[in-house]
C-alpha cells in the first residue's frame, strides 16, 4: 500500500525514497582477500616467534629513543627545514626571472635549472663537500674589483654549508619549475583586472598570482619535502650524522641491522606524518574561495562502502 | 579639465600581421556614455583595452582627459611613461571584464576595497565603509563575506563594478559586461550600469543589448574590420542606420 502511494496524503509531499539497496557482493569478497593478506603479513611482521626472530622488535623498542638515533632526527628535522626554506625562495627568484620579458634573466635561470636538475644530487653534494680543492680560497666582493671577505675554502664552507648549499640550490631547482606552473595556472584575466585598477607588477604578483598559484604549488611541494626528508640521508658523504648515518653508526658497532633500519624507518614515518598534517592545513588556508565544501566527502566515501548510495 | 574625456585620432593596432585597429577617430565627452557595437573582431574590445594601455597603440594619437596614454610629448618626440606612471593613470579608468575576472581567493567586500588600501592608500575602515556602500549601492548589501564563488554571475559582476567604482575613478569602461550571463540575470547588471549614468559617470560600453544603447547612451558607435563605420546618437545609428554593413548587423541582431 505504501509502496504503491507516491506521496505522503497528510502533507500532501512526496515520500523521501526508501528502496532496497542494490547487492555488491563483489566488494565484500574482495574486501575479504585484502583484509585476510594484510592480517597474515601483519602477523609475520609482529610475532617475534618461530621463523620471524630477525625483526627483534624488543631491539626496536631499546633503540626507539636513544640519544644518538634522537640527536639524528633532530639534524634531519633542521636540515630539511632550512634547506626547503633555500630551496622556496630561490625556486620563486627563478620562476619569476624564468617568466621576466628580460632574455637574460630569463636564460640564466633556465641554465641554473638545467644544471642542478640534471646532475646527481649526491655528485652536487661530494662536489661542495670538495670545494676546497677547486677554490682553496673564496673571496666575496665587487666582481673584477676589490674582495671583502677573503677566506680558506674549509673554514667557509664547512659540512653544514656544504649540505646546505648541495640541497638547498638543487630543489631551487626542482621548485622554481614548481612555481612557474603555478604561476601560469591563473588566468591572465587576473592580471588584467590587478593592472587595470592601477596595481604595479609587483603587486600583482604577490598579492593576486601567487596567492592563487599556492593552490596549485602546495602539493607538490609537499613532494618535495618528504622527498628532502630523505635525500637529506645523502649527507653522510658529508660526514653528517642524520638519521640514517646515526643508525647505521651504531649497527655498524652492535650489528642488530635490521631493528635500527626499523628504527630509522618508524622515525622517518613519523616525521612524514606530521607533514601531511601541516599539508592539509596550508591547502585548506589556500584553497579558501576555491570549493563550496568538500570536507565531508572522505567521510562519505567510507559511509556509502557496503550501500546502494552512489559515490560521487 | 578638459571638455573631452577621450579623444582617438588614427588610433591603429596590429598584432603580428592582424590589424585589428584600422585607424580610429573618437571622441568621447565628458559625463556621456558611448556604446560600442558591432560584430566580434571588429575591435570595439583591443579599442577599449588600448585605453587603459593594457595594449600598446601601433600609430596615431590617444589621449584621456586631455593627456596621451601610455606617452608624453615633449616637443615632437614621444617618450615611454615608466611603468609606475602607467599604473597611477590606470587607477583613475575603471574598467569591467566580460568574465568579471574577480580575485577568487577573497570576498566581495575584499575584491572592492583592495586596490583603495594598497594602491591609494586609503585607511583601511575608511576603505571598508566606501566598500560597504558601494556594494549596498549595487544590491549586495548581504554578500559583504561571501566569496565569488558562492555568487551568481550576475552578482560577481555587479561587485566588478563596484571594485571599480572604489578607485573613483572619472572614466568607466565596459566590456561586453553582460555577454557572459545569463538572460534572467542581465537585468541587475544593466540596473547599476544605469543608475551610474544617471549620475553623470563617463562611460565606454561595449555591448550587444541595443535596448540598453537605445536608452542609456548619448553616441552609439558602429565599428566593423577595425574602423568606425558610424557613429552618432543612438536614435539614429540604429533606427535609421545610413549605412549597409550597419543595417546588414542591425538586421541579423534585433
Amino acid at each position: 500500500m505504501s509502496a504503491s502511494e507516491p506521496s505522503d496524503r497528510r502533507t500532501g509531499r512526496p515520500d523521501e525514497i526508501k528502496a532496497v539497496p542494490v547487492r555488491r557482493p563483489g566488494r565484500w569478497i574482495a574486501a575479504a582477500i585484502v583484509l585476510i593478506f594484510a592480517a597474515s603479513f601483519a602477523r609475520t611482521i609482529i610475532t617475534d616467534t618461530g621463523t620471524n626472530k630477525g625483526f627483534q622488535w624488543v631491539w626496536v623498542g631499546h633503540y626507539l629513543f636513544d640519544s644518538r638515533v634522537l640527536h639524528g632526527v633532530w639534524t634531519t628535522i633542521y636540515l630539511t627545514f632550512l634547506s626547503m626554506v633555500i630551496g622556496v625562495v630561490l625556486g620563486i627568484v627563478a620562476a619569476v626571472m624564468r617568466l621576466s620579458p628580460n632574455p637574460i634573466l630569463s636564460r640564466a635561470s633556465w641554465l641554473y635549472i638545467w644544471f642542478f636538475r640534471g646532475t646527481p644530487l649526491l655528485v652536487q653534494v661530494l662536489f661542495w663537500y670538495n670545494i676546497a680543492t677547486l677554490f682553496p680560497t673564496i673571496s666575496l666582493g665587487v666582481p673584477f674589483g676589490p674582495a671583502i671577505v677573503h677566506e680558506q675554502a674549509n673554514s667557509l664552507i664547512t659540512p653544514l654549508a656544504a649540505g646546505l648549499l648541495a640541497l638547498g640550490l638543487n630543489e631551487g631547482a626542482y621548485m622554481s619549475e614548481i612555481v612557474r606552473a603555478g604561476i601560469i595556472s591563473v588566468d591572465e584575466g587576473q592580471t588584467h583586472a590587478a593592472q587595470s585598477l592601477g596595481m604595479s607588477r609587483l603587486q600583482t604578483m604577490r598579492l593576486i598570482v601567487l596567492p592563487q598559484a599556492m593552490r596549485v604549488i602546495i602539493p607538490p611541494t609537499g613532494n618535495e619535502t618528504i622527498s628532502m626528508l630523505k635525500n637529506t640521508s645523502l649527507l653522510y658523504v658529508a660526514s653528517f650524522t642524520e638519521l640514517t648515518y646515526s643508525v647505521t653508526q651504531i649497527y655498524n658497532v652492535n650489528y642488530k641491522v635490521i631493528p635500527l633500519l626499523i628504527v630509522a624507518s618508524i622515525w622517518y614515518l613519523v616525521l612524514t606524518s606530521i607533514l601531511y598534517v601541516g599539508q592539509y592545513f596550508i591547502e585548506r588556508r589556500y584553497g579558501r574561495g576555491f570549493t563550496r565544501s568538500e570536507r565531508a566527502s572522505m567521510r562519505a566515501r567510507w559511509l556509502s562502502f557496503g550501500g546502494g548510495k552512489q559515490r560521487r | 579639465m578638459s571638455e573631452l574625456m577621450v579623444k582617438a585620432e588614427g588610433v591603429q593596432k596590429r598584432f603580428g600581421r592582424l590589424e585589428v585597429l584600422r585607424g580610429i577617430d573618437l571622441e568621447v565627452r565628458r559625463g556621456e556614455v558611448t556604446c560600442m557595437l558591432g560584430p566580434s573582431g571588429s575591435g570595439k574590445s583591443t579599442f577599449l583595452r588600448c585605453i587603459n594601455h593594457l595594449e600598446k597603440i601601433n600609430a596615431g594619437r590617444l589621449s584621456v582627459d586631455g593627456e596621451l596614454v601610455g606617452y608624453r610629448q615633449s616637443g615632437a618626440k614621444l617618450y615611454e611613461l615608466r611603468e609606475n606612471e602607467i599604473a597611477r593613470k590606470r587607477a583613475e579608468i575603471g574598467m569591467v571584464f566580460q568574465h568579471f575576472n574577480l580575485f577568487p581567493h577573497m570576498t566581495a567586500l575584499e575584491n572592492v576595497t583592495l586596490a583603495p588600501i594598497r594602491v591609494k592608500g586609503v585607511p583601511r575602515s575608511d576603505a571598508r565603509n566606501r566598500g560597504q556602500q558601494l556594494l549596498q549601492r549595487v544590491g549586495l548589501g548581504d554578500k559583504l563575506d561571501t566569496y565569488p564563488v558562492a555568487l551568481s554571475g550576475g552578482q560577481q559582476q555587479r561587485v566588478a563594478i563596484a571594485r571599480a567604482l572604489a578607485m573613483e575613478p572619472k572614466l568607466m569602461l565596459f566590456d561586453e559586461p553582460t555577454s557572459a550571463l545569463d538572460p534572467e540575470l542581465v537585468g541587475d547588471v544593466l540596473d547599476a550600469m544605469r543608475q551610474l549614468a544617471r549620475d553623470g559617470m563617463t562611460m565606454i560600453v561595449v555591448t550587444h543589448e541595443m535596448g540598453f544603447a537605445r536608452e542609456v547612451a548619448d553616441e552609439a558607435v558602429f565599428m566593423d574590420a577595425g574602423v568606425v563605420v558610424e557613429s552618432g546618437p543612438p536614435a539614429d545609428v540604429l533606427g535609421s542606420p545610413r549605412h549597409e554593413r550597419t543595417r546588414a548587423f542591425l538586421s541579423k541582431v534585433l
